[in-house]
């Protein structure tokens, strides 16, 4: 077995584990700590991807920042241990695996569907996911207009969070 | 592809390793003779009065979110940076729209005194 078929079935039982544990604990600060360590699992299999830089960007933004807002959502709604319901949930259970199980079969038409224009271990792929060509792609006129797109949403999630908690704003 | 990677990976295991053994070392070696007061969150301090897990001020979020997204302005500086004078011109105007475009959000929460704890 090779060292990088080794390192990504390490990396899939963790992400597939800590996702599993992110919805399995009771106490919320549990489950969003699996998660950190489920988004810190996926950037070592995006590192298995040949994509460095979104290796680098989801610890920095998702492990870091975006774990940031969701911790301080569970504080701010400070939520205890999730007590057991009284009530029947048969039903929901049932409606929640129909709905997993529609979504599971979504993906994996959509995984089918994935055109692979360069060949995995090529070494087309091995610079493909380094900045300098993220950067190229980006700035390209292929992906420039999301790009701007990206900082009207920024510039909306700025005022919406503004407008949303100031209390006496004027 | 990956065994550029080992040093990395040898780090995280030795980060992972340096914190366990720490507090495990402590927890054998150390003796351990536990009382009341010990196990207060202050020894000889405050009493404490009420339970630690309080609900936080939403104010509290407005800097964290507002930290997120200036975050990921500069997440779209990286790639830009890396290779800034390859992309030319037309990457620079396309980069200060985009900050220019961020700016206006930044006058917006100045001027609304959003970072103002009041």
């Amino acid at each position: 077995m090779s060292l990088d078929l080794t390192f990504f079935i390490i990396l899939a039982i963790m992400a597939a584990v800590s996702a599993l544990m992110v919805i399995l604990r009771k106490n919320p600060i549990t489950s969003a700590m699996s998660l950190v360590l489920h988004f810190v699992s996926l950037a070592g299999l995006y590192l298995t991807l040949h994509a460095q830089f979104m290796a680098v960007i989801q610890m920095l933004v998702y492990a870091g920042a975006i774990m940031v807002l969701v911790v301080f959502v569970i504080m701010l709604l400070n939520l205890g241990r999730e007590e057991k319901m009284a009530v029947r949930q048969s039903a929901r259970a049932a409606i929640g695996i129909g709905a997993s199980m529609v979504l599971g079969a979504l993906l994996i038409w959509g995984l089918t569907q994935v055109m692979r224009p360069v060949a995995a271990g090529s070494s087309q792929a091995m610079v493909n996911g380094q900045i300098a060509s993220v950067g190229k792609a980006l700035f390209s006129t292929a992906y420039v207009f999301p790009f701007e797109m990206v900082s009207l949403v920024l510039l909306a999630a700025a005022v919406g969070a503004v407008v949303l908690t100031k209390r006496n704003l004027k | 592809m990956i065994e550029q990677y080992i040093p990395v990976i040898a780090m995280i295991v030795t980060g992972i390793l340096f914190g366990v053994v720490s507090v495990k070392a402590h927890e054998i070696l150390g003796p351990q003779r536990p009382n009341k007061s010990k196990e207060t969150p202050y020894e000889s301090g405050m009493e404490p009065v009420a339970s630690a897990h309080e609900r936080f001020s939403v104010k509290f979020y407005l800097v964290a979110m507002l930290f997120i997204l200036f975050d990921i302005e500069i997440v779209f500086m990286y790639p830009w940076a890396a290779s800034f004078r390859e992309l030319g011109g037309f990457a620079l105007w396309a980069m200060l729209l985009f900050v220019v475009t961020l700016f206006v959000g930044y006058i917006y929460i100045v001027k609304k005194k959003a970072l103002k704890w009041d």
